[in-house]
């Protein structure tokens, strides 16, 4: 319907879902995604439900407003990978390239936010070993740091790409496949920082 | 742009609602006089809205084909299940 133009070869649309390959693999993809993180959750409301009593209030321990602008920064590099998207969609290979880097260094922002959130915490004496609250607190915001990290790797290759012209003329299913990782990814950290952080 | 039919939303509105929304929840997590139950409710009713608002016009979910979404929305059903055997722990 919309993507008229996905005629070219190799980007033949899938029968059973409508849309291309790519786009349906990384549907799959992430409907995984969607179990590892809510097992990460669900295990996390449990623990803390149990030890109710003991478990500290997450503002006392962690810096809301450092994370609060940290989530904002992300929400950014989602609005400039879809302008990127946009860009890709309408063959503007110059703004292609601006938004696709200004992605990467969204994300990477966000990771070196996140690694300085994890010193300054360690610092006061808040570490995986520090309890519960502790151990879940890293492994959730951990694994969503990776995964970030992860697309800001995929991303830069996407950069790179771009410059050499892979994108052009309008070829924009590689830039939307790892555009919905990133929104994905977004998504998550939005979910994460309501229940880990202001909950 | 007459290349193709694919029609933009407006990405500058959905950046300013998820803005003001988080700006919303940070705001709403302070307030310590409304009963908690109702203070987490509204946290998550938020949140979810983000993340539909995320899915819905970032992920182009709305401008799919309707024959994608169940693929795209198996995975909630078993999400519930499984936080539903993870609370048979508690």
């Amino acid at each position: 319907m919309s993507h008229a133009m996905a005629t070219n070869a190799g980007t033949a649309f899938e029968p059973g879902a409508g849309v291309y390959d790519k786009k349906l693999g990384m549907w799959v993809f992430l409907g995984s995604e969607v179990m590892f993180f809510t097992a990460l959750i669900g295990t996390y409301i449990v623990l803390r439900f149990g030890a109710a009593e003991t478990w500290p209030l997450p503002s006392s321990v962690l810096n809301i407003p450092v994370t609060a602008v940290n989530t904002f920064i992300l929400i950014c590099s989602s609005v400039s990978m879809v302008k990127a998207y946009a860009a890709a969609v309408e063959g503007n290979g110059k703004g292609l390239r601006f938004w696709l880097l200004i992605t990467v260094l969204g994300g990477a922002t966000f990771v070196g936010v996140q690694v300085y959130e994890y010193m300054q915490l360690v610092g006061h004496g808040f570490a995986p070993s520090s309890g519960l609250f502790g151990s879940t607190f890293y492994t959730m915001t951990g694994f969503h740091g990776f995964h970030v990290s992860m697309g800001v790797i995929c991303m830069s290759w996407v950069t790179v790409q771009a410059h050499r012209g892979k994108y052009d003329n309008g070829r924009y299913e590689g830039v939307e496949t790892i555009g919905l990782y990133w929104h994905f990814v977004d998504l998550v950290w939005i979910i994460l920082f309501t229940i880990v952080y202001l909950i | 742009m007459a290349t193709t039919e694919h029609k933009h939303p407006n990405y500058m509105a959905i950046w300013a609602w998820l803005a003001g929304l988080t700006v919303a929840e940070v705001l709403v997590a302070t307030l310590s006089h409304i009963p908690r139950h109702w203070l987490v409710l509204a946290l998550l009713v938020m949140a979810i809205w983000k993340a539909l608002l995320v899915a819905l016009y970032f992920m182009h979910l709305r401008f799919e084909p309707r024959r994608l979404w169940p693929i795209v929305l198996a995975p909630l059903p078993l999400a519930v299940i499984m936080v539903m055997v993870i609370l048979q722990e508690f």
